[in-house]
């Protein structure tokens, strides 16, 4: 008992205050251990909810072009999302090319959009930059919006025939996935 | 529980004593919602809405509960398990149809509730922590709506989902990667549903905690009242049992009328008929509205078009979530020392404003995002945060109140009737005799 005493007057602090005392230490340690545990444990328990090997696996898609005329365009999945492959016509690249890229939000080219050659293969994610919702526009009789390319409905982003943002909220141009031309009518994506 | 005068629980049985020495519950209970617990006499029927929500949450949480014995938590068979439910379960229809028009309801109380608050003051000292609590409860009501209405697998539900989950990725380097992290995976799938569900059964529980700290943070300065002015003494009060109880009884039976009235002859009224096509993550439907409470927020959300330093989503998300989150501050916005509107003639007409204002957002968020409309929005998303950041700290400057009562029997009774019996039950210790005491 007496020893005990002796023990916590000593740990309630000396005079001096500023020596470290072994209880301090203790007190760190178990802290610092304790810690490291609870960060171990929150872990596990967090990153179980990012996406699933069996998703991630999702790897690439082959798209077959030969029947997109110009002026038409599809829409297919990659990685669960959608992408549109749109044939351009002859005008919509003008359009396209016409445009000042120094106006513009997100400063793209039509050639950086497309593959070395490939113009007319406007190739994009169909999830519009904002929040996610596919742009119309791809399937026929859709609402192009001002600029002749996608619009939005969900917030009313207007994107043009190079698929970039031209009006509304969304903060860059549609998404262009990596894209290799197996031959003139297959396509990979991813 | 919180003032000296309230009536003092005494076992009446062998058995109340016993227990009462052990587990003493029902003493728990009469300091709570009983007769030991002092309210001001003079509330009115919007100081209902309190127990209306109480009520609400536990309809929510019931026919949630035999819900769940039903659906499926699965892309495949969710939307499939609500078709199920509506037609081969035993009154499926019935708890289904409750739970849909449940959460409206929840969420009109709640308004009125807040909207209550914001007019009497109830956010002032010294109810600041009982504010702050609602407020806490306002999220995560939202969050727990929000993931129920994605169950169902519907088109408003894969939409919804797709649209709110991108919020997150507004914010730079790792916004894209906390989206994928709340859906798991690239887009809302399976994996979405099965999390969404899990936390949808666990929010509820997660709100009837809060509340009951809100409960007890209230208990400690009492209820305020249509005058603003603090309770001094025993003439000021009546226990909440039977009087409020009485009255809650009341206002309980005219909410379930319309309750039950919207559900059984409305049932799809408040709801959006796109959420009755299967989810197609291919097609997003011409005009994704959230359900009709989120309408304001969505409003604000699209209110920015064009870029500022950061982008204009990112300003949307922010504001977004800046307009609920501004309410945590609200009880040091307002410096004003009186808390009922009633005796403060300027700030009264911009509560009125204030309330307009949120009627305009919840209308443009119900419209598409074109002109007229979205200057509409701008302005009303703008006043808005006016109210709160310039015109109510100036207002609460400036502003010159008017003469309140000297006590809430006063204003209840008139002055001769208080002078007529000053000394019958003398007010124990005045103004601010309201003893905080935690409850139990
Ligand atoms: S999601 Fe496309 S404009 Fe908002």
């Amino acid at each position: 008992m007496a020893s005990d005493a002796k023990i916590i007057s000593a740990a309630g602090g000396s005079p001096e205050g500023a020596d470290v005392r072994r209880r301090d230490f203790i007190y760190i340690a178990t802290g610092a251990f304790g810690a490291v545990g609870a960060a171990a444990v929150v872990w596990p328990m967090i990153h179980q909810m990012n996406p699933s090997a069996d998703v991630l696996a999702l790897a690439t898609t082959e798209v077959d072009i030969s029947s997109i005329q110009p002026g038409q365009a599809i829409k297919t999945v990659w990685q669960s999302k959608p992408v549109f492959v749109r044939n351009l016509t002859q005008a919509e690249i003008d359009a396209a090319k016409a445009v000042d890229v120094s106006t513009l939000r997100d400063r793209e080219t039509l050639e950086q959009r497309t593959q070395p050659g490939r113009l007319n293969w406007l190739i994009t994610l169909g999830v519009c930059t904002h929040l996610g919702c596919v742009p119309l526009g791809a399937a026929e009789g859709e609402n192009k919006g001002d600029f002749g390319g996608y619009f939005c409905p969900c917030h009313g982003s207007h994107y043009d025939t190079a698929g970039r943002i031209r009006r509304g909220p969304a903060p860059t141009n549609l998404v262009v996935p990596p894209v290799t031309f197996k031959s003139d009518t297959l396509v990979e994506i991813g | 529980m919180s003032f000296p005068w309230a009536q003092q629980y005494e076992p009446k049985t062998e058995f109340t004593r016993w227990l009462d020495s052990r587990l003493p519950l029902p003493r728990f209970v009469w300091n709570a919602v009983g007769p030991g617990y002092p309210v001001p006499r003079n509330i009115n029927y919007f100081y209902n809405f309190g127990v209306l929500a109480g009520v609400a949450l536990m309809v929510q949480i019931i026919t949630g509960i035999i819900l769940a014995m039903h659906y499926s938590a699965h892309v495949d068979t969710a939307f499939d398990s609500i078709q199920h439910i509506m037609r081969n379960v035993n009154e499926g229809w019935l708890f289904r149809f409750l739970h849909m028009n449940g959460a409206s309801f929840f969420f009109i109380v709640v308004y009125i509730h807040i909207f209550r608050g914001l007019y009497y003051g109830s956010y002032k000292a010294p109810r600041e922590v009982v504010w702050m609590l609602g407020v806490v409860i306002l999220l995560l009501m939202m969050a727990t709506a929000f993931m129920g209405y994605v169950l169902p697998w519907g088109q408003m539900s894969f939409w919804g989902a797709q649209v709110i989950t991108s919020l997150f990725s507004a914010i730079p380097l790792v916004g894209e990667s906390i989206r994928m992290w709340l859906v798991g995976g690239f887009a809302p799938d399976n994996a979405t549903i099965t999390r969404f569900f899990s936390l949808h059964y666990l929010l509820p529980f997660v709100i009837l905690g809060v509340v009951i700290l809100k409960v007890w943070a209230l208990h400690i300065p009492g209820s305020t009242n249509p005058t603003g002015i603090e309770v001094q003494g025993p003439q000021d009060t009546l226990p909440f049992h039977p009087y409020f109880t009485a009255k809650d009884f009341f206002s309980l039976t005219i909410y379930l009328i319309f309750f039950a009235a919207v559900s059984f002859f409305l049932p799809n009224a408040l709801g959006h008929p796109d959420n009755y096509i299967p989810a197609n993550p291919l097609s997003t439907p011409a005009h994704i509205v959230p359900e009709w409470y989120l309408l304001p927020f969505y409003a604000i959300l699209r209110a920015f078009t064009a870029d500022f330093i950061i982008s204009a989503k990112l300003w949307g998300v922010i504001a977004m979530f800046a307009s609920i989150i501004l309410l945590f501050f609200l009880p040091w916005l307002d410096s004003s020392r009186v808390k009922s509107a009633s005796y403060r003639p300027i700030y009264r007409w911009f509560f009125w404003l204030l309330v307009i204002d949120v009627f305009i957002l919840g209308w443009v968020g119900a419209m598409p995002a074109e002109e007229p409309w979205v200057r509409i929005g701008q302005a009303a998303t703008a006043y808005y945060f006016a109210h709160f950041l310039i015109i109510l700290p100036i207002v609460s400057m400036i502003e010159t109140p008017r003469r309140q009562p000297n006590s809430i029997a006063e204003a209840v009774l008139g002055p001769e009737a208080v002078r007529a019996r000053p000394a019958s039950r003398p007010a124990e210790g005045g103004f601010g005799g309201a003893m905080p005491q935690p409850a139990e």
